[in-house]
């Protein structure tokens, strides 16, 4: 329901009770992002560790969510196991629809339940279930399991970790709905130190309409932009992963742990294109969303003799598929379907579980760690040893893995290999594309591809004037704060143009928060960094691996100097932006 | 007279547009529940969608059991017309219903197809469609 306040649902897993809070700051906050970092702000403990059972897990919608398309995404707030520092982690699916209509601004869960649970809660109700017999459980049995545990099929959303979340991997995802995911840095873990391993949202209220015509006349514009033009075409044709082929031919797509940026021989095999003509099963979607960008393919697996086959249902994305497909040094889609499949299966984010066995295989090649570490062998484009490794990932079964679990650049120091740990803030996403985005990844709120337009602005010539860039990647955040606090899809923001927002706001009768909307957008995302900075974080420290400047990309060369000297002024951008005093403009 | 079948359940990607249009244009709510169709997966989200949704029974048993004339048949080809001015919200309707497609809030106020067909543009795939009855799904497109 439309109000000003936030609505929230405080869970307490310790002592298995909940209450419902009202806060006031909806024109400050707006939600999603803004609400999530006002909410650690006031129940999280900055100078605590990650999994202190008071720390809260947080997870936010916004004033847009449900009552617009493609506003249906919901942010997870939480302290990060893999840098112990406040992080965000977004995902679709059905869970912001679900968490509108359980008549909830957020759901903040702290405490540690005694044993393995499962928290159900609606607009109606809230249950805490014991289930130790879901402990141990992959990700695909306790969806089944859930299915029939608890109530609202339909209209709810399952949040679901696998072993990774429960051993505590540092890059353990939240499942959402099976396809979606709250993947990276590692929500997954924190779910896991609470023994929680599910979250159902039953979203089983209804709510009178806003008043007026406005409402109607900006819905149809914003759905007729996105249904009939052809903004959003490419996001459910060839999806995120038309994109594999076109960064391999800008030779800026990593393969073989980011040592080559092309592989002309092998990038037919993993293209947008394979995928779509001989993978692509079906398409799906978050609810609220007519674009459908989710992309299943298929995989076919001969399990036994005489023609004994299963088949499974496997998500694909560009992200994925780069770092199962090239950077594994794979030519063959269905092989890296396999690999996808095998990493859901452990609820692991599959950027980070893919990266990290790169490194290992290099670290194997060199020397630095044998087969008595890695327990199978691993070499690229060959995925039985994969698919092993994955489960001892998710299983953290001996100190190599456990240290892998930690993070790349956490196995690296100890076995001596950081120089080619492929490690931009956290495991890179598939981006070999220059000095912009490797410093941008770096540093960036959520290390993420989708926290500035780095990418792109290095696929075209551009002044290597670090004042510009560092002042472009900040407008930029300011400007994604705004969307990620209302909540909508990123693939959206060419839809979502603050006028829309405004227009869109002010139709549900919040014309307040429009009247503040860039306010609001600069001062959430300082808040977001003051966080970040009071657990920890320090920009100045933040390194750039080796491996990164000895990339080439169609431009040539890294221009490491340049690097270099975007890296401290962007740095030294964030500490103004996570300053003290700063929040006086709160 | 027109009917609305969900034709093309096979293409339906789950978006639920077409449970929002209902609820939001035929009810005025803000809902992806209190609507006269609602999405389903056929048993989770790997084995696709499922609509539960009025089916025109003729007669409609629903309007048999409705104790107040709310519910009536309509002219023909089955289906119910609604006058909620006549509501008594006792949910015999729901009861009634073979195939599960009428609900209740939590007001007891019942949801169900009218087959008015407005929520037929917002689907994606063009899985909806107003039909006369026994012709639904007999135009096959032929794909790019």
């Amino acid at each position: 329901m439309i109000r000003q306040d936030f609505r929230i649902l405080l869970v307490d897993l310790s002592v298995r009770k909940a209450h419902i809070v009202d806060l006031p700051g909806r024109e400050t906050y707006i939600g999603g992002s803004g609400l999530a970092a006002m909410l650690f702000e006031k129940y999280g403990d900055p100078a605590g560790n990650w999994n202190d059972p008071g720390q809260p897990l947080i997870f936010t919608i916004g004033p847009l969510t449900g009552y617009f398309p493609l506003m249906s995404k919901t942010v997870c707030g939480f302290l990060s196991p893999y840098h112990g520092q406040y992080a965000e982690s977004h995902a679709g699916g059905r869970s912001a629809l679900a968490l509108r209509f359980a008549d909830l601004d957020a759901l903040v869960i702290t405490g540690k339940a005694s044993g393995p649970c499962v928290l159900s809660v609606g607009s109606r109700h809230m249950e805490i279930k014991d289930a130790p017999f879901l402990w141990g459980k992959d990700v695909f049995t306790t969806g089944k399991m859930l299915r029939h545990m608890l109530p609202g099929s339909g209209t709810r959303s399952i949040l679901r970790i696998g072993p990774a979340g429960e051993n505590g991997c540092a890059y353990a995802c939240i499942n959402v709905d099976t396809y979606r995911h709250f993947g990276r840095l590692g929500a997954g873990a924190v779910m896991g130190g609470k023994n929680l391993k599910a979250i159902a949202i039953v979203g089983d209220a209804s709510f009178p309409l806003p008043e007026g015509k406005e409402y109607a006349k900006c819905f149809h514009e914003i759905y007729d932009q996105i249904t009939e033009t052809s903004m959003m075409s490419k996001y459910h044709d060839l999806g995120t992963a038309g994109n594999v082929a076109a960064l391999d031919a800008l030779k800026s797509l990593p393969w073989r742990n980011l040592q080559a940026t092309s592989d002309p021989e092998r990038i037919d095999g993993i293209s947008g294109e394979k995928f779509a003509k001989d993978m692509l099963l079906r398409n799906t979607a978050c609810s609220g969303c007519p674009v459908g960008c989710i992309h299943i393919g298929y995989l076919r697996e001969k399990f036994m003799a005489d023609n004994r086959y299963l088949y499974k249902q496997v998500a694909y994305d560009y992200e994925p598929i780069f770092a199962l497909g090239s950077m594994l040094g794979f030519g063959d889609g269905f092989k890296v379907l396999g690999l996808m499949d095998a990493v859901e299966r452990e609820g692991l984010d599959c950027m980070s579980g893919g990266v990290a066995l790169a490194w290992a295989t290099e670290a194997l090649e060199k020397g630095l760690i044998t087969e008595a570490e890695t327990l199978t062998p691993l070499s690229f484009g060959e995925p039985e040893g994969y698919k092993v490794a994955i489960g001892h990932l998710g299983a953290a079964t001996n100190e190599f893995y456990r240290l892998l679990a930690q993070g790349t650049l956490v196995a690296a120091k100890h076995y001596h290999g950081e120089d080619f740990a492929c490690v931009l803030g956290q495991e890179m996403a598939g981006y070999a594309t220059g000095e912009t985005f490797f410093v941008s990844e770096t540093l960036s709120f959520r290390h993420s591809h989708l926290d500035s337009s780095a990418y792109s602005a290095d696929q075209k010539k551009q002044d290597q004037d670090a004042g510009k860039i560092v002042a472009g990647f900040v407008k930029d955040e300011a400007s994604r704060c705004i969307l990620t606090s209302a909540v909508g899809c990123l693939f959206g923001r060419g839809v979502y143009t603050e006028e829309r927002l405004k227009d869109a706001l002010a139709s549900l009768g919040l014309q307040n928060v429009a009247d503040n909307l860039l306010a609001a957008g600069e001062a959430i995302q300082k808040l977001r960094w003051r966080l970040r900075m009071r657990t920890g974080c320090d920009p100045m420290a933040a390194k750039i691996p080796k491996r990164y400047s000895e990339v080439v990309t169609w431009k040539g060369p890294i221009d490491t100097a340049y690097m270099e000297e975007l890296r401290q002024a962007y740095a030294t951008r964030l500490l103004e932006l996570g300053r003290e005093e700063e929040a006086a403009g709160l | 007279m027109k009917t609305f079948f969900a034709a093309r359940m096979e293409r339906c990607i789950g978006c639920q547009s077409c449970s929002l249009a209902c609820a939001r244009l035929v009810h005025k709510r803000l809902s992806w529940y209190t609507a006269g169709i609602r999405i389903g997966s056929s048993g989770g989200i790997s084995t696709g969608f499922e609509a539960r949704v009025c089916l025109a029974c003729d007669p409609p048993p629903c309007a048999a059991a409705c104790p107040t004339g709310a519910l009536t048949p309509r002219k023909s080809d089955g289906g119910i017309k609604q006058d909620r001015k006549l509501c008594i919200r006792c949910g015999k309707c729901v009861a009634a219903c073979p195939v599960n497609a009428i609900v209740q809030d939590e007001l007891n106020n019942p949801y169900m197809c009218i087959h008015c067909g407005r929520c037929v543009s917002f689907c994606p795939h063009d899985c909806l469609e107003m039909a006369e009855k026994g012709k639904a799904n007999s135009v096959h497109e032929e794909a790019e």
